[in-house]
């Protein structure tokens, strides 16, 4: 492993060393590093490229890293993870893809998950997605989310892109089953010509079933992002979904909302609001002492990190 | 010493020139308490907004310690130590109670920091500084951040407009001895209520952009008895 992964690790999955507990690591298309625990058991495919991690019932408080970092240009790599979380569960995966392509041809990482979470289990899902390099090939991320969750369960979903990727596509599709809970958090931050779209499909099958989509975006120079959200509420449930973005210079977002409270019980909401940096705001940080620019990358960084 | 000469703003209305403040001429002394009331709409805040920058005077002077600060920007005044908390605090996305204290004072403070400045607003540190300062905190709240951002900073020119709105009763008291406390600088606060009043060094009274009375705080209250006052709160 050489300065240029360690750096992708730091950045996707804060990994300093080899993690405690299971992990798989990833580059280039090849398993790098694999390591099960006793009640945490990562098997590969034999069909496919890719992944089953399954989790014992009842394992609480551990973690699961599984990295993917991309180091070669004119690289395509397509990966299948299923996770399979017992019941009674609580536990954190670190996921998360990072890109270092330096030549002139594009490197695409597609990663199809696939999680089943069982009955009162509670799992926190980290993605975090990066790109480097200066060469013109792109860095392009287009990962498919898909959950499964059976009665109260929750899922914690953080879904955060903290620069470089040129090119994405994300989709997620859910379906909750009763007293389930989905938080969707979603930071992404895109630059120069960059372009991110955010699908979301969520169907609330169960009774009490509740979920919480908040995105907030920062668009700059000519990026353009789209969000698209699609709540389906086919009991007595709840969801709000928030979309809030910045734009900075030429930058563009688009948010299209789509709520069907398929029975009239369903309570959902749907908030969107884009635009410059509120005026308001940058004042008060400039009568503290800060100068515009400063202002302006204070409020940044805060909104994207929370 | 802080002094305005002249001041005027007004504003363009429907093609009317609108004038919202009038040859405004004050001096304010370091180490003094002064109050500004007057009805709504008499030009309060907005006289505060221009000594901070926020709001471009028409014509006129501002002038601090000798010099001409009327043409410096919200940041270079902000840097030299006049500090403004807004009549309608300001709310972020992602910001913490914490990271505005640090800004205010442009540096980090420890827990024990924190909460003398919090303590002295009257909140407990260790459950606000790491609140979002989002539209979750009461207006009550938000509101004695915005003065804790005035303590942090530790300006040689504070101005509070409106301080008390929305401060429960009890804690009027601290809010009156937090203003005594502040002596140094010049501290400029705006308010309609007596209990303020009653602790200033001067009392300037604007109505419909002008300055109609000012002197000393005992000498004025005299003149604003509490039926005035009570027609200067707007109600
Ligand atoms: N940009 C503007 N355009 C038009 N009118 C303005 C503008 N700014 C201020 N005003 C008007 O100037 C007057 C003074 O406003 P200001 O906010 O200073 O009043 P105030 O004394 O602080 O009132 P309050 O006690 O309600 O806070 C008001 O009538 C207000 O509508
Ligand atoms: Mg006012």
């Amino acid at each position: 492993m050489d300065k240029i992964d360690r750096e992708l690790l730091e950045k996707v999955a804060q990994l300093h060393k080899v993690p405690a507990g299971a992990f798989n690591i990833r580059k280039n298309g090849q398993a790098q590093m694999r390591q099960s625990t006793k009640e945490i058991e990562i098997v590969p495919k034999s069909s496919k490229s890719g992944i089953d991690i399954i989790i014992k019932k009842g394992v609480k408080n551990k973690s699961v890293h599984i990295p993917v970092i991309i180091t070669l240009g004119g690289f395509k790599d397509l990966v299948y993870n299923d996770f399979y979380i017992g019941d009674d569960c609580d536990i954190t995966i670190i996921a998360g893809c990072g890109i270092h392509n330096k030549t002139c041809q594009d490197s695409q990482h597609d990663g199809i998950h696939t999680f089943h979470v069982g009955k009162n289990s509670k799992v926190r899902y980290v993605e975090k997605h990066y790109g480097q390099g200066d060469g013109s090939g792109e860095k392009i991320l287009n990962p498919i989310t898909r959950v499964y969750m059976k009665e109260n369960s929750q899922m914690d979903f953080e879904s955060l892109q903290i620069g470089g990727v040129s090119s994405t596509i994300r989709k997620t599709y859910a379906k909750l089953k009763e007293n389930c809970v989905l938080n969707i958090k979603e930071n992404i931050l895109t630059t120069e010509t960059q372009y991110a779209k955010t699908y979301f499909k969520v169907k609330l099958m169960g009774k009490n079933s509740k979920c919480e989509v908040v995105s907030h975006s920062v668009a700059k120079d000519d990026s353009v992002q789209e969000f698209v959200s699609d709540v389906i509420g086919e009991s007595e449930c709840f969801a709000h979904v928030e979309c809030d973005g910045i734009l900075l210079d030429r930058a563009r977002i688009v948010s299209t909302p789509k709520i069907d409270a398929i029975n009239k019980n369903a309570s959902l909401v749907h908030e969107a609001a884009i635009g410059k940096i509120a005026g308001e705001q940058l004042i008060k940080l400039m009568s503290l002492g800060l100068d515009q620019d400063q202002a302006e990358q204070v409020i940044i960084k805060g909104f994207l990190e929370n | 010493m802080l002094k305005i000469k002249n001041l005027n703003y007004s504003v363009e209305e429907n093609s009317m020139k609108k004038d919202i403040l009038k040859d405004i001429n004050l001096t304010f002394e370091d180490n003094k308490l002064y109050v500004i009331t007057g009805h709504n709409g008499s030009g309060k805040s907005t006289l505060l907004k221009i000594i901070m920058g926020i709001v471009q005077k028409s014509s006129g002077q501002i002038v601090l310690d000798g010099e001409d600060i009327s043409n410096l920007s919200i940041t270079e005044r902000g840097r030299k130590g006049i500090c403004y908390a807004f009549q309608q605090p300001v709310t972020f996305k992602g910001l913490k109670v914490k990271d505005l204290l640090d800004i205010a004072a442009g540096q980090n403070h420890n827990l024990s920091q924190m909460c003398d400045i919090l303590s002295k607003v009257g909140l407990c540190a260790k459950d606000y500084i790491n609140r979002f300062l989002d539209d979750k905190l009461s207006g009550g709240e938000l509101k004695r951040i915005e003065l804790a951002q005035a303590l942090a900073r530790g300006g040689k020119l504070n101005m509070f407009d409106e301080p008390e709105a929305g401060i429960d009763l009890w804690s009027f008291e601290n809010l009156t001895s937090l203003f005594d406390n502040l002596k140094g600088g010049i501290t400029i606060v705006v308010s309609h209520q007596k209990r303020i009043l009653e602790i200033a060094d001067e009392i300037i009274l604007l109505s419909d952009g002008q300055v109609v009375m000012q002197g000393s705080g005992k000498k004025m209250l005299s003149l604003l008895d509490d039926k005035s006052c009570g027609r200067l709160r707007g109600n």
